[in-house]
């Protein structure tokens, strides 16, 4: 099988993936993909473009249907076959292009399809306490006002808005797509302040990224995919940077081996 | 292998469009003051986003310019202001309706020969000489018209994909000439409103029926006394709660405000405007224009299908992934749009005492469009409101009638208004690029 995962912490995951393919006609895009999410914990996704790590994504959003394999939902088989499959769930994801009306404003967007009425009309009071609380409990404080037009945002802003309505809705998964990949240094140390509260509220997170940096900042744990193949998967302190490049880049670390084998001795590579 | 599994996954890497884009915060959001909102109120004005500040001097600009050079100055006169309200009610129920599509960022060409269809409908069906209907059965059955031909028209551009342009300019024609058989049936001039049976009388009334002066007092207080505890309430509450909420004294002159546009309007239709005997009190079109105003404004702003529409002019990405269904919003947009438009259509029968072939559905949708987008309405969708119908509706038609008064002809009328929207579309691009450069420099 060459799946390699390493020694995890107790319980069961929130999510498993078992032996996930997934092709798109002749192009097999997952190979036999095992993945495990736990609670409480950040799992960073890494590998190179065009790795699979969108698609993997994707399928556990139910935008894609897997071909074959299993997902497990707290230990139960579950068939995520539409974005509300999910959705149902608890789990919430965050795209690259966050989704977000730039003219309406942040109460709006945060609850834009799943809005609040009051005798048919839309309850514009409640759903601002709601969105207010969400994002006063995140620490989301930079906004000057709630009811400011999101276009207004700066890009951290923005992308802390979209987590907030990603994780209002009681979500228990997150997945979070390259959420620095635009950003500036202040601006990313917020966004990851706010993946750490995310995990400290007990969610479980994904956070799909390149940046090696971020990563090693907030990752618990690391799962890398090489070519549609999920090649490693373990506890962020089992790795170090060259570990991680070597498994996105050829699918392999011969130094990694002899760290994880080594029954997570501090000694080995470096 | 590598360059399969390259290609499966490359449409998914999208350009990040979260750079930051810092446009100043509406006013009323931050400010705790009169005094603080009066200057966040400046900066966003020199900053270029003025909201209707500029369909309020325009409407000022034609009022001093006309009253100047109308013959005896008869512009402000209360006879041609009630005219004026009577002509622009035409545009600005159309703009109503209109503004309904254009937030989707579609436009819908046709609705000026739509509503004519429907108008033509119903004007046929209260001829005491045929159809015989009463007039409220002929304005649902010309109403009903519009809707279907509202259906058929959303379902080709939002099932089939069209584009809006193609699908309603195609309408322009089908449905003037759909007009003109309906208008040539049975007759050998057109129908006319005139006449002293009671259901053709209900119709030329809706336009130049008034109400009493005294019940004309009565119902203006009524309403303004109404939407005043709406606002003082509503405000009053969020304010409490703690919510985001306008400064006391911004309420306050919000109500005071509409008290005295009402005031003046109930004023100005009470003077008796006849040259013989008696023509006082507030004509029933405006009633009607308002109680289309407020339906449709509460539906944009307080109802889930308005914020749809608002969120797929935004961000249509995004309303699908919010698992709105935006097939059906839209093509409900367009039959609003093509409801209202036959709402408009009807009154613009009534104002002409009859239906006729000569009706320009062609120039009265470009005066809707002209309208709302005076005003400060986005032809690329997602930003504007119903009251911006109403007052681009009074700019176009306050120079529709000044030109008239002046006795220009209405080749001068085409001139002058598309004159008037080229320079409304340019100053709204103008004052926006410098917005968006202006706030780049201050990142």
């Amino acid at each position: 099988m060459g799946q390699v995962i390493k020694d995890s912490p107790a319980g069961e995951p929130r999510f498993k993936a078992r032996g996930v393919d997934k092709h798109f006609g002749p192009v097999q895009a997952l190979t036999q993909v095992d993945l495990d999410l736990y609670a409480g914990q950040v799992t960073a996704l890494c590998g190179d473009n065009g790795a699979g790590k969108s698609v993997l994504t994707k399928c556990i959003a139910g935008i894609y249907e897997i071909d074959h394999g299993q997902f497990f939902w707290e230990g139960n088989p579950v068939h995520i076959r539409a974005p509300r499959d999910a959705a149902r769930l608890g789990i919430e994801t965050v795209y690259q292009d966050l989704a977000l009306a730039d003219n309406l404003d942040i109460v709006q967007n945060m609850f834009l399809g799943r809005e609040r009425l009051r005798n048919g009309l839309l309850n514009e009071d409640d759903m601002e306490r709601a969105a207010s609380k969400t994002l006063a409990d995140l620490r989301v404080t930079t906004v000057r006002s709630i009811r400011q037009p999101v276009a207004s945002l700066s890009g951290g802003q923005r992308q802390s808005v979209a987590v907030a309505k990603a994780v209002m809705w009681n979500s228990k998964l997150v997945m979070l797509d390259e959420p620095t990949a635009a950003l500036g240094v202040v601006q990313t140390k917020q966004v990851l302040d706010l993946i750490r509260r995310l995990r400290d509220r007990g969610l479980a997170v994904m956070v799909i990224s390149h940046n090696l940096n971020d990563v090693f900042e907030v990752a618990d744990r690391i799962a890398v995919v090489h070519l549609g193949r999920m090649v490693t998967q373990g506890r962020a302190t089992d790795f170090d940077r060259q570990t991680v490049v070597d498994y996105m880049t050829t699918g392999a670390s011969s130094r990694a081996g002899q760290r994880a084998e080594g029954n997570g001795a501090k000694s080995g590579a470096r | 292998m590598e360059q399969r599994v390259a290609r499966a996954e490359a449409p998914e890497r999208a350009p990040d469009p979260t750079a930051a884009a810092t446009i100043d915060v509406p006013p009323e959001l931050v400010a705790q003051s009169l005094g603080e909102w009066l200057r966040a109120w400046l900066t966003r004005i020199r900053s270029g986003d003025s909201g209707v500040l500029p369909v309020i001097l325009a409407l000022l600009i034609i009022t001093i310019v006309f009253q100047a050079i109308s013959p005896h100055n008869v512009f402000l006169s209360a006879g041609n202001l009630v005219n004026l309200f009577q002509q622009s009610a035409v545009f600005i129920v159309l703009a109503m309706g209109e503004i309904f599509v254009i937030l989707l960022g579609e436009i819908d060409l046709s609705i000026g020969y739509a509503g004519g269809v429907g108008a033509a409908v119903t004007v046929q069906l209260v001829q005491p000489a045929t159809a015989k209907w009463p007039w409220w059965a002929a304005i649902i059955a010309g109403l009903a018209v519009c809707v279907v031909i509202g259906a058929v028209q959303g379902s080709l551009v939002t099932r089939l994909r069209l584009s809006s342009l193609i699908v309603t300019l195609a309408g322009l024609l089908i449905w003037q000439g759909t007009m003109l058989i309906i208008l040539g049936l049975a007759f050998s001039g057109y129908p006319s409103l005139a006449g002293l049976d009671s259901n053709r009388q209900v119709i030329y009334n809706l336009m130049n029926g008034t109400i009493d002066p005294t019940i004309s007092w009565i119902g203006a207080a009524i309403v303004v006394i109404a939407i005043g505890a709406l606002l003082w309430f509503g405000d009053n509450h969020r304010r409490r709660s703690g919510l985001v909420a306008p400064p006391v004294s911004l309420t306050v002159i919000k109500i005071a405000m509409i008290a005295i546009v009402a005031i003046a309007v109930v004023a100005i239709c009470n003077v008796n405007r006849a040259a013989f005997g008696t023509l006082a009190g507030v004509p029933w079109v405006i009633p009607i224009v308002l109680g289309v105003y407020f339906a449709w404004m509460m539906v944009l702003q307080r109802t889930k299908f308005g914020r749809y529409v608002y969120a797929i002019g935004g961000n249509p990405e995004a309303a699908r992934r919010a698992g709105i269904n935006l097939a059906a919003v839209r093509t409900l947009c367009f039959v609003i749009c093509t409801f209202t438009a036959g709402i408009g259509l009807l009154l613009y029968a009534s104002y002409l005492g009859g239906m006729s072939g000569n009706v320009n559905g062609g120039q009265l949708v470009l005066y809707a469009i002209a309208s709302v987008v005076l005003a400060g309405t986005s032809l690329f969708g997602g930003r504007g409101k119903v009251l911006h119908a109403i007052l681009g509706g009074l700019v176009i038609g306050g120079i529709y009638n000044g030109m008239g008064l002046l006795g220009l002809d209405v080749r001068w009328q085409f001139i002058v208004t598309g004159l008037v929207l080229l320079v409304a579309i340019t100053i709204d691009s103008l004052s926006r690029r410098s917005a968006t450069s202006g706030s780049a420099a201050r990142v």
